[in-house]
């Protein structure tokens, strides 16, 4: 049984160009939850500010779940565009 | 046992495990190949392999063990969805299209694809067992305990049923028909938790919650005065106080057993602040000396243990009020947020007559739930518990991506694109369903359903709190959430067994078709280990237990996923130290820690490591490794054409 995929898959031209995007929204998000994880840990205090008339933590762990799936539709939305440049 | 078996609910669970068998056994029967059974042939449609995640993902830890943790510390037990679901965002963005790209049935093949490496071979496929049989443990530990209210089968029965049909499902059809399960499943999941929501948001908040139409058990306090000889005189004679109750063992626990109408019964002492003390009613269970367990002071089957969870004082809009009627999903977080909670406290104490697990009340403002701090310590913590937190985190954030059941459903879709939609896809479905599980957590933790007990009950006993028929379809889907998340984790251990050891490792060279069995066998065999494990851990919460398996998953394959995308000097033998390291420290630090002193019945605090959670040390040891031993050796490339023909 040999290796690489299951399906015949075709040059992808763009694949440089979603990895590039993909590291970079990568970093966004990560330093996003990092610095959730960070306030919670060093100034948790913070998290009983009121926002929205909801304290932050709850705000922040809503906009994180929101955030992810912005993120991830604006990530697919580049890609899906490079593919259809660079792949004719 | 708190909840009475009901024929209805038996009925539709039975309907659902045949449903699911028939669809098994038919596609079964359409399953002939190893492209067939290990990836579904390579043709399920984006949209429904996102949902699919979404089943896969949205497991027994997800659905039970987050709803239980929020139902009993608010919002920590929240803190483990917004982990799962940043997780996913390492697997979109930096995992998905690749590894669509370099592999074809396992993670094996795209960690080898560019080595065709015998030590990755092996400890990649070590990996998807280890890693595999862990996640498996919380999966096993929720069938046990969705059987025995649905059923009234004891825990151990649950595990062995699930354990069954599971092997039969994977025995039968491998991925295909796991992904359909998985499927339905997820959209069903979907579907009824905003259903379950909405009941919430409608009924609002009462300060005396209805339980199915049945009165919410009324906890009352006596007051006592101590007398001038030292004995406690209470206002109510009917109960009788031992003549030594300041030396007794509950004493010293803040606590006093009276006895009336020869039950036993445990009440919570506090200072009246006149020298008097209040009494709070508790809820005890004691294991006798003879084994015989008595649930406040009678058998289970006297009904004396009530389901709890209810609110002191409901504050909405700057008012006291006794019930809210519906409200909107921000009214609702800002009445709880200002509102007092009643969340319960443990105490053991241990006597001569037997081992007490005593819970008692503790009023809670609603801001102390809405925030962190119930169940990780966050204000003034210790750096050992700041370390903890963070490592918790830290796993959840990178062991998505490095799961081998998750990573196996990229095979299944026809191409990079399409496992990147069906990332998209699970993380809207995922990131919704993990707001509503703030709703549902929080629902139980007020409507007086929690079985204080066993908080990973908290869901489907929240749906019985709306009738016998919601908990009904409840319970199926969560038992169709292990039953799909177990299959999927057995499929990926049959094929690190059959495709990665015994075809790839030892070059047994199987035809297709023997291929396909020896994957069954391997099932079977891995089915029997979950079945055994699931006994062992039952009681520990489901999603507590999932955090253990992520922290192995992320220290023993992230590493390697990531540097050998991003890192040119990534060598073979790097690859495989960092399995190898990941795997030794994460389980390592695991074996050592406090949790696990408590199932070998140690004390924790004899543990030789204070903290649980292991990642923050495992994951950049085995970064290390890979980094150290690279550099060392020599990075020896092999054509696809030629690790095609190597092990053609």
């Amino acid at each position: 049984m040999g290796h690489g995929p299951a399906v015949k898959l075709g040059k992808d031209n763009a694949a440089g160009y979603k990895a590039k995007i993909g590291i970079t929204m990568f970093f966004v998000y990560t330093l996003t939850y990092f610095i959730f994880v960070l306030i919670n840990i060093t100034k948790p205090t913070l998290m009983q500010i009121q926002v929205l008339g909801l304290n932050m933590a709850v705000v922040y762990g809503i906009g994180l779940i929101v955030f992810a799936f912005v993120l991830a539709l604006v990530y697919n939305h580049f890609c899906t565009q490079a593919e259809n440049r660079l792949n004719k | 046992m708190i909840y009475a078996q009901s024929p209805l609910a038996i009925g539709l669970f039975i309907s659902f495990v045949l449903l699911v068998l028939g669809l098994s056994f038919y596609l079964g029967r359409r399953t002939t190949s190893s492209d067939g059974y290990y990836a579904a042939g390579g043709n399920v449609h984006w949209f429904t392999n996102g949902i699919a995640f979404a089943g896969d993902y949205l497991s027994a830890a997800s659905f039970l063990g987050i709803c239980g943790m929020i139902a009993v510390s608010g919002y920590d037990g929240w803190m483990y969805s917004v982990g799962y679901l940043a997780g996913w965002m390492v697997a979109l963005f930096l995992v998905a299209e690749p590894m669509k790209r370099l592999g074809k049935y396992t993670f094996t093949d795209a960690l080898d694809s560019k080595f065709n490496s015998k030590s990755i071979q092996l400890m990649a496929a070590v990996s998807t067992l280890v890693v595999s049989v862990f996640y498996l443990i919380p999966q096993m530990v929720g069938a046990g305990t969705l059987v025995t209210p649905l059923l009234g089968l004891p825990h151990y029965a649950g595990v062995i049923i699930v354990g069954i049909v599971v092997t039969i499902i994977v025995a039968t059809a491998g991925m295909a028909s796991t992904t359909m399960v998985q499927f339905l499943k997820g959209g069903m999941l979907l579907i009824f938790s905003t259903v379950l929501v909405v009941g919430v948001l409608v009924r609002g908040f009462s300060a005396t919650p209805e339980n199915d139409g049945k009165a919410y058990h009324e906890f009352i306090t006596l007051q006592a005065t101590v007398a001038a000889d030292g004995q406690l005189v209470l206002g109510d004679p009917s109960y009788t106080v031992p003549a030594n109750w300041r030396d007794s063992a509950f004493a010293e626990a803040g606590m006093v057993k009276l006895v009336k109408d020869g039950i036993d019964t445990i009440w919570y002492l506090q200072a009246d602040g006149q020298g008097g003390y209040l009494l709070e009613e508790t809820l005890f269970q004691v294991q006798l000396a003879d084994g015989t367990r008595l649930y406040n002071g009678a058998p289970a089957s006297e009904g004396r243990f009530f389901p709890v969870g209810h609110m002191k004082e409901i504050n909405m809009g700057g008012e006291t009020v006794l019930q809210t009627g519906a409200v909107g999903p921000l009214a609702y977080l800002r009445t709880l947020q200002d509102s007092t909670i009643v969340l319960w406290g443990t105490k053991h104490v241990r006597t001569a007559e037997g081992y007490y697990s005593i819970y008692y009340q503790k009023p809670t403002p609603g801001t102390q739930i809405l925030r962190p701090g119930l169940r990780f310590t966050v204000d003034n913590a210790t750096a050992g518990e700041k370390f903890n937190f963070f490592s918790l985190m830290l796993a959840l954030f990178c062991g998505t991506a490095a799961l081998p059941h998750i990573l196996i459903r990229y095979y299944t879709v026809p191409s990079q694109a399409a496992a990147r939609k069906s990332t998209l896809v699970a993380i809207a479905a995922i990131g919704f369903f993990y707001i509503l599980t703030l709703f549902m957590g929080l629902g139980a933790m007020t409507s007086g359903v929690i079985n204080i007990m066993d908080n990973n009950m908290s869901a489907p006993l929240l749906a019985l709190s709306f009738g016998v028929i919601l908990f009904a379809i409840i319970s199926s889907i969560a038992f169709a959430t292990v039953l799909g998340t177990v299959s999927g984790l057995i499929v990926a251990s049959s094929g690190a067994v059959a495709h990665d050891l015994l075809d790839n490792f030892f070059g047994l060279k199987m035809r297709d078709k023997t291929k396909v069995l020896a994957g069954k066998i391997s099932a079977v065999v891995v089915g029997i280990i979950a079945i055994y494990l699931g006994i062992v851990f039952e009681g520990m919460n489901v999603s507590f237990l999932v955090g253990w398996a992520f922290a192995i998953a992320a220290s023993a394959n992230l590493p390697a996923i990531l540097m050998l995308l991003f890192w040119k000097r990534t060598t073979a033998q790097g690859v495989a130290a960092s399995i190898g390291v990941g795997i030794v420290s994460a389980l390592g630090l695991i074996l050592l820690s406090p949790d696990m002193y408590v199932r070998y019945g140690l004390l924790p605090s004899d543990a030789p490591i204070s903290f649980n959670s292991p990642a923050a040390i495992s994951i950049p040891l085995s970064f290390l490794a890979l980094v150290v031993v690279s550099l060392m050796t020599k990075r020896v490339e092999v054509s696809e054409e030629a690790v095609e023909g190597a092990s053609a």
